[in-house]
């Protein structure tokens, strides 16, 4: 019971934060609601079992990458958007349009399909998901990403030392 | 009861990622556009780590190990972008990018 209070408290803190981040016109704003969909995400994610992805989602997410946004959203001194809303109109109302009929079909199709509630004990510890990530299914493609780190790592050097 | 709370949190990710694509498309600044990336990938998570409680397996939660490490490398890179185009532009209002544009 009180797992399902928390659940429905942190899904609707999520969307109106979610709501805020797109409709906000100053970066920094948007910045701030983004860190607070990010932590409810965590609850959840904690709720629905997943202790590890709920620490890893506030270190890594709302700690490392939030903090990088901010660094250079006062790095480069953002100012408001405009209040005139660039761009034409009609893009913008089909675009609006486009995402309300994908909502819709995507919504129907889940909330008409029947899920598997799964095992009643549920804890994907820590020990678990790394037993599963090193063993030889996962293990070619964790070698993958340290390379598409190194890389990235190489690509964000190069590009902040020359000019485009 | 477990059922329909991984369906509400499937029905949560499908509104979270439509918001962030609809957020792509009519923001203007550059770092609210990745921003918004960002929300899309998180609710990718959450679908993953629903499904994965649904099947009881441990496969969405490497997938979304690996999808974090995806979006951390692709925003210090993306950031990097960002940057650089600010020392040449300096605007971060996305109609204002047409390099590639000949």
């Amino acid at each position: 019971m009180i797992e399902q209070i928390l659940f429905y408290t942190l899904a609707a803190l999520a969307l109106v934060a979610a709501i805020v981040v797109i409709a906000q016109r100053s970066p920094i704003y948007s910045a701030f609601a983004l860190i607070v969909v990010l932590c409810s995400l965590s609850g959840i994610f904690a709720i629905l079992g997943s202790p590890f992805i709920a620490v890893i989602q506030i270190v890594v997410y709302a700690g490392a990458v939030m903090v990088l946004f901010l660094f250079v959203l006062m790095l480069l001194n953002v100012q408001k958007e405009a209040d005139d809303p660039g761009g034409s109109k009609p893009l913008r109302t089909a675009a609006a349009a486009l995402a309300a009929a994908f909502a819709v079909q995507v919504g129907l199709v889940v909330a008409r399909a029947r899920f598997a509630s799964g095992p009643e004990q549920y804890e994907a510890s820590t020990r678990k998901v790394a037993e599963l990530l090193f063993s030889p299914t996962f293990l070619y493609v964790f070698e993958a990403t340290s390379i598409l780190i190194l890389a990235a790592l190489v690509g964000s050097i190069v590009l902040a030392k020359r000019d485009l | 009861m477990t059922g329909s709370l991984v369906q509400h949190a499937v029905l949560l990710s499908v509104v979270l990622f439509t918001l962030g694509a609809l957020g792509v498309f009519l923001r203007r600044n550059v770092i609210t556009i990745f921003m918004c990336i960002e929300l899309m990938l998180n609710a990718v998570n959450l679908a993953f780590v629903a499904f994965s409680r649904s099947l009881g397996t441990f496969d969405g939660q490497v997938l979304v190990f690996f999808v974090m490490t995806v979006a951390a490398a692709e925003a210090a890179v993306g950031l990097a972008i960002v940057i650089a185009l600010h020392r040449h532009r300096d605007t971060l209002d996305v109609d204002a990018f047409n390099l590639l544009k000949w």
